[in-house]
């Protein structure tokens, strides 16, 4: 609490620049994606940030596929996507797939992980794997409310360092924290913050050359993919989804597809 | 040029076929182990937990009895029989203070003035007494029950109740080899069939979405609960003593509500054993920790997103309807109006099954939303049986000022308690409404399944409703 007033008191705090845009985005700046586990508050966040009311409910599942709005902060434009939630981006449900799908080829500025601080351990496997895709992202730890309910203390900076992205506490049903969010979205957006991803480390050498090899082959074929080592290793694991978008070079296409959809 | 590059991509996919084949088949689980294994180190590093009791524990306490085989279910009806034991008990009194203002205030001052400007019969007809009337009706009918009842059930889903159900019936569900997650989807259809047809996407077997599409239907949506709660009151609350009314009435609207739900099983197992054969794949479910709920945002939203939406769609709807009505009642062939031809003609056909010419003209006139079918019932009984006193004339919908009038208007139309069960009956039983239908020819790209989910439980409807009928004169006689 006495952190969000020194935010307040401060002179980098600009919520009177927070335009909330509803649905209506036509043209925009950046382009944010909202993931996390389900039932952690993604919609309840979008709905903070945008305006809308898209149905929120506590129960996993709700939002089935992408939701979309906007919001105009500092003179910039924001596209906001809601992704469904998911505990994985491994197999292969419907969520999973349309979550992965834009995460990868949306090729978002930023994707907020929104994370549930009571099961943070749980939350932290697919920040992680959502981490080896993108290279920009944001940990928004929603329910702190709760966390703080569970005697459950969380040290941010800690988990910052160790994730290498920024990290914002956030009770979001009562729109705590939204500002700072509103704030870090656009230092990583416009590259004030250089997020360092955790990545898993090397365990063979061998993988490390098989990835190397497919890199240098996919790196002529499709310029724009941010995180070609990620393609690459859905290739080796045999990922058909990932294997039929080479074939079909649907890959070099699905970022432009799902940025116009 | 794009040859050349379709060899190139082909190239990838052999490269990538021989690398597979070197590494061997077991690195996919060493990434994922060590993606868990620095999820567990970072967790480490950065959360203390206190304190070992917390609330979870709680939960679990609540959980073990709310999602337990013996409790479980009871309590779930017992849930459902406070929130309509609150909805009917309170949407009375606005009921009528709307109906005072709309139907005895307004109306009377628009006919005045429509009189004064010298309006010729048939517009002021059209106008006020068909289309005014129909909003009038669906505002005082339905704004009260939904205003109510939306609130509550939001706090129930606010409250982490909603899994809880699904958990409850997923081995039903599973029996009658359909998706756990239908149960979701079913509870969603309470409030809206048309969500509830969207809400089963997340359903990944199509096979097992179609089902959960095609038994959405009978879950009572929110244009069916006001009928439900309508004719409950009239028939079946006043059986009793009237301190035991509004019990009786929630009881015997629970009891559809559960028909329902066992409908919705059987024609899963049915179709699940016919033309959607097949297993029932697996899923989990996270139960999520209780929540308290949001009460004034939970109260605010609801009657604003929920409650204004669908009362805006039912307005949408019955003006045109009250138009329809207007006309059907007031354009002549000969003697007889067309709505009395139709009544006449579909009567002894209707009677087979304890229903009457009246109600079936109802629900012709409304497929397009539930919501109007009562007060279209009550505009054509008028009508039909050449009631004086009540109402102005031919195709008004008139002022009522308490359920027994309303009672009064149906007795006098013909209607028993016979015909009052199987109305409830045929309200839970029949096609969906055309919001609906269009969603689910959306949703599955096929005439095919539209035309199924219309057909099928309107069939069923018929079916029931004569059989009831036929067993109770049998016993009555």
């Amino acid at each position: 609490m006495s952190k969000q007033r020194a935010c307040e008191n401060c002179q980098a705090y600009r919520k009177e620049h927070l335009i909330r845009l509803g649905i209506g985005i036509d043209q925009y700046d950046y382009i944010i994606a909202l993931a996390g586990n389900p039932n952690t508050g993604k919609s309840t966040v979008f709905n903070n940030l945008t305006g809308l009311r898209q149905h929120t409910g506590n129960w996993p599942g709700k939002t089935v596929t992408r939701a979309e709005g906007g919001y105009s902060f500092a003179g910039k434009q924001y596209k906001l996507v809601d992704l469904p939630g998911t505990y994985s981006l491994l197999s292969t449900s419907k969520e999973e797939e349309v979550a992965r799908d834009f995460i990868l080829f949306g090729r978002p500025d930023v994707t907020v992980i929104v994370a549930d601080a009571t099961r943070l351990e749980r939350n932290l496997n697919l920040v992680l794997q959502i981490l080896e895709i993108t290279d920009k992202a944001v940990l928004c730890l929603n329910l702190m409310d709760e966390a703080e309910r569970n005697h459950i203390t969380i040290n941010e900076r800690t988990l910052s360092k160790a994730l290498g992205i920024p990290v914002v506490t956030a009770v979001a049903r009562q729109k705590k924290g939204m500002d700072v969010l509103i704030n870090t979205i656009e230092n990583v957006a416009t590259g004030k913050y250089m997020c360092k991803p955790h990545r898993v480390k090397s365990f063979s050498p061998k993988l490390d050359h098989a990835v190397a090899l497919l890199v240098e082959k996919l790196s002529k074929e499709f310029k724009n993919i941010p995180n070609l080592k990620w393609v690459a290793l859905r290739l080796l694991e045999g990922d058909q989804r990932i294997i039929e978008a080479v074939r079909t070079k649907e890959l070099g296409q699905l970022g432009e597809d799902l940025k116009s959809a | 040029m794009y040859d050349h590059q379709e060899i190139e991509n082909d190239e990838i996919i052999s490269l990538t076929n021989t690398l597979r084949w070197e590494l061997g088949i077991d690195f996919h689980d060493k990434i994922i182990e060590s993606i868990y294994a620095d999820a567990t180190k970072i967790a480490k590093q950065s959360i203390r937990v206190e304190d070992a009791k917390n609330s979870t524990i709680f939960d679990q306490k609540v959980d073990s009895i709310i999602t337990s085989k013996w409790f479980g279910f009871p309590i779930m009806f017992l849930l459902l029989a406070i929130v309509f034991w609150i909805t009917v008990a309170g949407a009375n009194i606005p009921s009528s203070w709307l109906a005072a203002l709309l139907l005895d205030t307004v109306h009377p001052f628009l006919k005045n003035i429509a009189a004064q400007i010298g309006m010729p019969w048939w517009l002021d007809g059209v106008l006020i007494d068909g289309a005014y009337m129909a909003f009038a009706w669906v505002v005082s009918v339905m704004l009260p029950p939904m205003a109510i009842f939306f609130p509550l059930f939001t706090l129930l889903e606010d409250l982490g109740y909603l899994p809880r159900v699904a958990f409850n019936m997923d081995s039903l569900f599973r029996k009658a080899g359909a998706h756990g997650k239908q149960a979701l989807t079913m509870s969603m259809g309470f409030g809206c069939n048309a969500a509830g047809v969207v809400a089963t996407r997340v359903i990944d077997s199509p096979r097992e979405r179609l089902i959960a599409i095609i038994t959405n239907n009978f879950s009572l949506c929110n244009g069916r609960w006001p009928t439900q709660i309508l004719i409950a009151t009239i028939f079946i609350g006043s059986l009793v003593p009237p301190h035991y009314a509004g019990l009786v009435s929630a009881a015997a609207v629970v009891s559809i509500a559960v028909l329902g739900i066992v409908f919705s099983l059987l024609v899963s197992w049915g179709l699940s054993k016919s033309i959607l054969r097949g297993e029932a794949s697996t899923f989990s479910l996270e139960l999520p920790p209780y929540r308290p709920p949001r009460i004034l945002q939970t109260l605010y939203t609801s009657l604003i997103d929920r409650t204004m939406l669908v009362l805006w769609r039912a307005i949408v709807f019955a003006i045109p309807a009250g138009i329809v009505i207007w006309l059907v009642a007031n354009i002549y062939i000969g003697e007889l109006s067309l709505a009395e031809y139709f009544i006449d003609w579909s009567n002894p056909f209707a009677l087979y099954f304890g229903l009457n010419g009246v109600i079936l003209l109802a629900y012709i006139i409304a497929i397009p939303a539930n919501e109007i079918v009562i007060p279209t019932i009550l505009m054509l009984t008028v009508i039909n049986s050449g009631l004086t006193g009540i109402g102005e004339g031919a195709g008004v919908m008139f002022e009522l000022d308490s359920v027994a009038d309303t009672k009064r208007i149906l007795t006098a139309g013909g209607w028993t308690l016979l015909t009052a069960v199987n109305l409830m009956l045929f309200s839970l039983l029949h096609n969906p409404c055309s919001t609906t239908l269009y969603t689910i020819y959306k949703e599955t790209k096929s005439m095919k399944w539209t035309t199924i989910s219309a057909l099928l439980p309107l069939t069923l409807g018929f079916i029931v409703c004569f059989f009831v009928t036929q067993l109770w004169l049998l016993f009555s006689s």
